[in-house]
């Protein structure tokens, strides 16, 4: 098939359609980004996956990207103008664009569209996410065991399940390993903001938090932890190792790059179909930094047993007897979450202090 | 030496060709930015300026598009410019526009399902009622106690937004939604939808709306006694005063008309381009309105061309990004320059540029 494409392009080429065949031959493939792509983390990262893309495959592929893309009104036109240009393949990396790439892709059954953390699917739209709860297993265990103020404080962004999955996860392998543990939630509303990302880390530190964890995307908080001094951090989405070996003491990668790859794979092969995707540690979708020496080698070595053991899928990070916040039975002994319940929470663990804003 | 002297009176002339020289300002400057980048200068600028409205893939899809930019753009700046002509600062807009939102949002969502052709004007009004009661609270905290009314709008702003936050997780939330925030879709909700009047046009009842409020305020300022009065207090105040004008109705009516005007452009985006109330559902066109506000002169006719010149460095900017890898900061520089150039080439509208052989200093 490919080789009838080339071989039509070059009948084009001799009929000095140059250009266009030209552009036909490449596969395109384009990213609309929520943050800047120098944010350090989300959108730094689904970047490091179109340079993966782009590395892979050379010469047959063009990647074209627009960042800081509001997930209003405007990400229905970003979406239009990127399908206008040629794409042929399309991620929107961030869960707001999710009616809007809907909407783009009925318009446009030809180009395939991907998108990041949402639920809704089309023919021609696959969504993608990573189990992002499993590092932050990893980092409550780590949190717990080095907390010595015993408050865990938690940057949290907008109050979606990915969000209160994480929570959960962390909040459970922390209370696991020190049952005295705290949690110190503060809602900053926002996925990058570098302003409030710190002023939400020194209020935590503040009210005694000795680690804190975020959800957000900046360098910010770990600059602010690096200040106040003896404060433990972990890089989201990105390694951020800048800030190793203190504050940063290890950290949820996410890569895509493997993804990114076999997708425009799929679609230069015409094998693209519709998949909704949820990979974790197992696949190599999160990856977890480098523990660094700050945290005591028997802490390190359990939590690169738990990571091991969440990868290889015989430890499920939510794994029963849990029970709700409200006291009510969740899972019983032994059993794990299932998909549905994980992709829609909206609930904390029982233990958690606090309310999920508005619910 | 060069030094300025006051002119008596602002120059007509000066202020109607320094926004012209502010562009072609930002054009030179920003022309040698993207050189530095390493991009073509002048294809860049073609790119924003050009390729919005006459480039043969994008100018179709594009053209439209910037009307649907423009039209919150200008139904908020009108507003915002009648206060800031007679010196009422409604720096809130931002949040009018998202309680403008909510309450037409929520009117609609409320009566979801139904079919009646009531719907839309009932959130038309609720959304005008919004943004209009939440400007009234700096109005009345201004004209009872005295309290700053730019202080009180713009704090305003992130009570709203948190009200966002909050309803788009629990009260509008869409029970088919699956836990996530958000609202349901006006989309699939064709009784409340702000369509297109003219498919393919991007003519929406917000467009529409634009262009009443434009020629109301002109008539408004040009021909009404109240224009008059906002007119007055804003360049004489004093002389105001004389006149009878009375302080307090003028302050509630700038700023409740810039508050139901915010709200209107709120909900008619929220129903149409946007489709659906979720917890970032603004992106600061309150703001960017003020800016709109003033690069059109506090005219009508002027913001209506300010609006759309800055929907077309949007929709450019973004073509830019696409097309020539521009990074995205660099077009937010761009639109910097474009204020920053304004605001300098005013001197030349206040003061007379002189030229002496003998040094004062």
């Amino acid at each position: 098939m490919r080789a009838v494409k080339t071989l039509l392009a070059g009948v084009a080429l001799a009929a000095g359609l140059a250009g266009a065949a030209q552009a036909q031959d490449k596969t395109k493939v384009g990213f609309i980004f929520v943050g800047p792509v120098g944010d350090g983390g989300w959108t730094y990262e689904h970047n490091q996956g179109r340079l993966a893309v782009e590395e892979e495959f050379g010469d047959s592929v063009e990647t074209i990207y627009q960042e800081s893309v509001p997930e209003g009104a405007d990400a229905e036109r970003a979406i239009t103008q990127m399908a206008l240009a040629g794409a042929d393949l399309i991620f929107t990396t961030s869960f707001g664009y999710m009616d809007a790439t809907v909407a783009v892709a009925e318009k446009f059954p030809d180009i395939k569209f991907e998108h990041a953390t949402g639920y809704k699917t089309a023919p021609n739209v696959s969504v993608y996410s990573a189990r992002f709860y499993e590092g932050r297993a990893v980092q409550g265990h780590i949190a717990g065991k080095m907390t010595k103020s015993n408050v865990i404080g938690y940057i949290a962004s907008f109050p979606i399940p990915e969000v209160i999955r994480g929570i959960n996860s962390a909040y459970i392998h922390a209370k696991k390993v020190n049952p005295d543990v705290q949690f110190k939630i503060i809602w900053a509303y926002t996925w990058f903001d570098p302003a409030k990302e710190a002023d939400a880390a020194k209020a935590l530190i503040e009210q005694g938090a000795d680690v804190i964890l975020q959800h957000t995307d900046s360098t910010a908080p770990q600059a602010a932890a690096q200040e106040a001094g003896n404060i433990i951090t972990f890089g989201q989405a990105s390694d951020m190792s800048d800030y190793a070996p203190m504050p940063r003491v290890s950290s949820i990668i996410d890569n895509w790059a493997p993804y990114y790859i076999a997708r425009t794979k799929a679609v230069m092969d015409g094998t693209w179909e519709s998949v909704s995707t949820w990979d974790g540690i197992g696949s190599g979708m999160v990856g977890i930094g480098e523990i660094t020496d700050a945290v005591p080698a028997d802490v390190k070595a359990e939590a690169e047993a738990l990571r091991d053991a969440l990868g290889s899928g015989e430890y499920h990070a939510f794994t029963g007897p849990l029970n709700k916040q409200d006291g009510s039975a969740w899972l019983a002994e032994g059993e794990t979450a299932d998909d549905g319940t994980l992709a829609g929470m909206n609930f904390y663990v029982e233990g958690i202090e606090g309310e999920i804003p508005s619910n | 030496m060069i030094h300025l002297e006051k002119r008596p009176q602002p120059s007509k002339f000066w202020a109607g060709l320094t926004p012209v020289l502010a562009v072609i300002a930002t054009m030179i400057a920003g022309g040698f930015m993207f050189w530095m980048l390493g991009k073509a200068p002048l294809e860049a600028i073609r790119t924003i300026f050009w390729d919005p409205l006459f480039h043969e893939t994008f100018g179709p899809y594009s053209r439209p598009q910037l009307l649907v930019k423009a039209a919150p753009l200008i139904l908020i700046a009108v507003g915002l410019s009648l206060g800031f002509r007679a010196g009422i600062w409604n720096i809130g807009a931002e949040g009018q526009y998202i309680m403008g939102a909510i309450c037409g949002a929520g009117v609609g969502l409320a009566f979801y399902p139904s079919e009646s052709i009531l719907i839309f004007p009932a959130m038309v009004l609720a959304g005008a009622l919004g943004g209009w009661a939440w400007a009234m609270i700096p109005g009345l905290l201004k004209v009872r106690f005295g309290t700053n009314e730019i202080l009180v709008s713009l704090m305003l702003v992130y009570v709203a937004e948190n009200l966002l936050a909050s309803v788009s997780q629990g009260l509008l939330k869409n029970p088919e939604g699956m836990g996530f925030p958000g609202s349901r879709n006006f989309r699939d909700f064709p009784a409340a939808y702000n369509t297109e009047l003219i498919s393919g046009t991007g003519m929406h009842w917000g467009v529409a709306a634009a262009f009443v409020a434009v020629i109301f305020a002109y008539v408004l300022l040009t021909r009404h006694m109240l224009g008059f009065q906002v007119r007055l207090t804003g360049e004489a105040p004093r002389a105001a005063r004389f006149a009878g004008v009375n302080p307090t109705r003028l302050i509630l009516f700038c700023l409740g008309t810039s508050g139901a005007l915010a709200g209107l452009a709120g909900l008619f985006e929220v129903s149409g381009p946007s489709g659906q109330v979720t917890i970032d559902f603004n992106s600061g066109y309150g703001f960017t309105a003020i800016i709109v506000a003033f690069l059109g002169r506090l005219h009508p006719i002027g913001i209506l061309l300010a609006g759309l010149l800055m929907a077309l460095t949007y929709i450019g900017g973004e073509l830019a990004q696409l097309m020539l890898g521009l990074p995205g900061a660099a077009i937010q520089m761009f639109q910097g320059m474009l204020m920053f150039f304004l605001l300098a080439m005013d001197v030349l509208s206040h003061y007379r540029i002189r030229f002496n052989k003998t040094a004062t200093a």
